[in-house]
């Protein structure tokens, strides 16, 4: 075998690692019952495939090679192992006869199995930590050191919470399997949270430099991609919709600065159209089935506000009706924080303010920095400076985030300039 | 495989439902133990009688010591147990979500650890 021979294989193989591995993955974890001993099967069948399609070509199905070459070395690793512990032998044996099932796994059944490795990761008996790092590592196939350097851990301990995560599958038995329809809507929701989880991570970063971070959002989005292909729930569009409305704002949504800008003060030429197509489609599709929730009303939301050519012309009549149709779907005070202030812009300042005024009477998200922004922003708006800036203080002692920080200090100081002016 | 449901709840709320309910439960509970024996899933299960009767010993050193117990800073105490056969997880959560003490309390889902040399 010459060197020219050998490169395309290698550059046949890291193109099939980067394109396949997942689902193999997740029909080794089947075949073999085991996470451990599935990663371990699939890396040898990797290896073993550099060695032999370079000397003997490269098989018609690859996917069912590596499977296949990857249960077989699973297989023959117990054998040589089962001369230290006798019970391995007899596992061999059951896989090897399980051995015999069609070579060439269906479509179908390789759509199963990636469904279920990712109702596995999210499974609720496991912390929702560590649903999230299983997902990123077993689903999407980021190392240990990428998801650390997302989520500003050290990589020994999300090494530690995967093979806590891995050891709970295992000793708690959870199955492999999908979801019966009975339990689908909530083991669903456990995995639409995940996902959007990893979306706010990369998109609101909750602390520190946000730069690094923006791969979990494509991540997101890619997972939510890979759901509605696997299972087209209305839910998992109005996630998947939700998240590339978001996304399309990316741009507008910072200065170069990294300062914050508001969504009336944004860019809109710098919104990406093509996300925004798509995510409108999809509030489409999902509002047709009827079967619309909390996810897909927030997407219908933002899909108003993207339709939007300029602030003035948004449809607040419309986002204040779907703010209330939220508010019996998914009813908390953060949604009646967002309906107030949508009605405030639908009617006049003072009508948010009374609402917002009720739920912080009520003793409800006192301590979120959001409910005094508004707040103070309402105030501002009404020229009830002294209030504004009350509100702003507040706001500021309670923000982590630095843009917003940053935001809030020249919000401030603003109004001292127009104080100054009065 | 075996799964413990351990049933926990607060011994003072549960304390203040009239007898009719606890009647009730206690009657539905025992109903789940022969729906489960039909299937196969039963091993055994009992309530308990409420924390305040429990011994809590101890042995250090190879002393012996017998304290009052649990332990008061826990809220919810053990009430009862029911040790069933079930295939995976799934299966065990799902009795779990039958238990009627679910409904007060939490059941807590724990697979058995299988050791060897114990009596038959």
């Amino acid at each position: 075998m010459s060197e020219q021979e050998a490169r395309p294989v290698a550059e046949i193989v890291d193109a099939l690692y980067r394109a396949e591995s997942r689902q193999v993955l997740a029909t080794l974890i089947r075949l073999l019952g085991d996470f451990e001993a599935a990663e371990e099967a699939l890396h040898d069948a990797f290896a073993a495939a550099v060695e032999q399609w370079g000397r003997d070509g490269v098989p018609a199905n690859p996917r069912a090679w590596l499977v296949s070459t990857g249960r077989f070395k699973a297989i023959d690793g117990m054998r040589r192992r089962a001369r230290f512990d006798a019970s391995l032998t007899e596992f061999a044996k059951q896989l090897e006869t399980a051995a015999t099932e069609p070579e060439e796994p269906d479509e179908e059944s390789v759509e199963d199995d990636r469904l279920r490795l990712i109702f596995t990761c999210c499974h609720p008996a496991l912390s929702p930590d560590a649903q999230v790092a299983m997902t990123l590592r077993e689903v999407c196939g980021l190392t240990t050191e990428e998801i650390a350097r997302a989520f500003l851990a050290a990589p020994p301990a999300i090494a530690q919470r995967i093979v806590r995560a891995k050891a709970k599958i295992r000793d708690a038995r959870i199955p492999y399997v999908v979801p019966s329809e009975a339990d689908l809507p909530a083991r669903l929701d456990a995995v639409l949270r995940v996902i959007y989880l990893v979306f706010n991570e990369g998109y609101s970063s909750s602390s520190g430099d946000s730069l690094l971070r923006h791969d979990l959002s494509g991540e997101a989005i890619r997972l939510g991609r890979l759901l509605i292909r696997l299972l087209p729930e209305p839910e998992a569009m109005g996630l998947l919709a939700l998240m590339l409305l978001h996304d399309s704002r990316r741009a507008a949504r910072t200065s170069p600065t990294g300062d914050l800008i508001l969504l009336e003060n944004q860019n809109r030429r710098l919104w990406n159209r093509e996300q925004i197509a798509e995510g409108t489609t999809l509030v489409e599709r999902a509002l047709s089935t009827g079967r619309i929730g909390p996810y897909g009303i927030q997407a219908a939301i933002a899909a108003v506000h993207a339709g939007a050519p300029d602030p003035a012309a948004t449809d607040w009549v419309q986002i204040v009706a779907l703010y209330d149709v939220l508010m019996r779907a998914d009813p908390s005070p953060v949604v009646e924080l967002n309906r107030a202030v949508a009605v405030a812009m639908r009617d006049d300042p003072s009508a948010g303010l009374a609402l917002i005024d009720a739920i912080l009477e009520r003793g409800d998200l006192t301590n979120y920095h959001l409910t005094h922004a508004a707040r103070a922003d309402l105030c501002r708006r009404l020229g009830r400076t002294a209030d504004a800036r009350v509100s702003y203080e507040l706001a500021l002692k309670l923000s982590r985030q630095e843009p917003e920080r940053r935001f809030l200090r020249r919000r401030l100081d603003e109004l001292s300039e127009s104080g100054k002016r009065d | 495989m075996k799964f413990m449901l351990l049933v926990h709840h607060n011994e003072e709320t549960f304390g203040r439902f009239s007898e009719a309910v606890k009647q009730e439960m206690l009657r539905e509970s025992i109903q789940l133990t022969h729906q489960l024996h039909a299937k196969g899933q039963y091993v055994s299960a009992s309530p308990l009688q409420p924390a305040g009767t429990a011994a809590v010993v101890r042995v250090r050193d190879g002393k012996a010591s017998v304290t009052d117990g649990p332990f008061i800073e826990t809220r919810e105490q053990v009430a009862g147990y029911f040790l069933i056969e079930a295939k995976d997880l799934e299966e065990a959560v799902s009795v779990a979500s039958r238990v009627p003490g679910a409904r007060i309390g939490t059941v807590e889902v724990r697979p058995v650890r299988e050791v060897a040399g114990l009596p038959e």
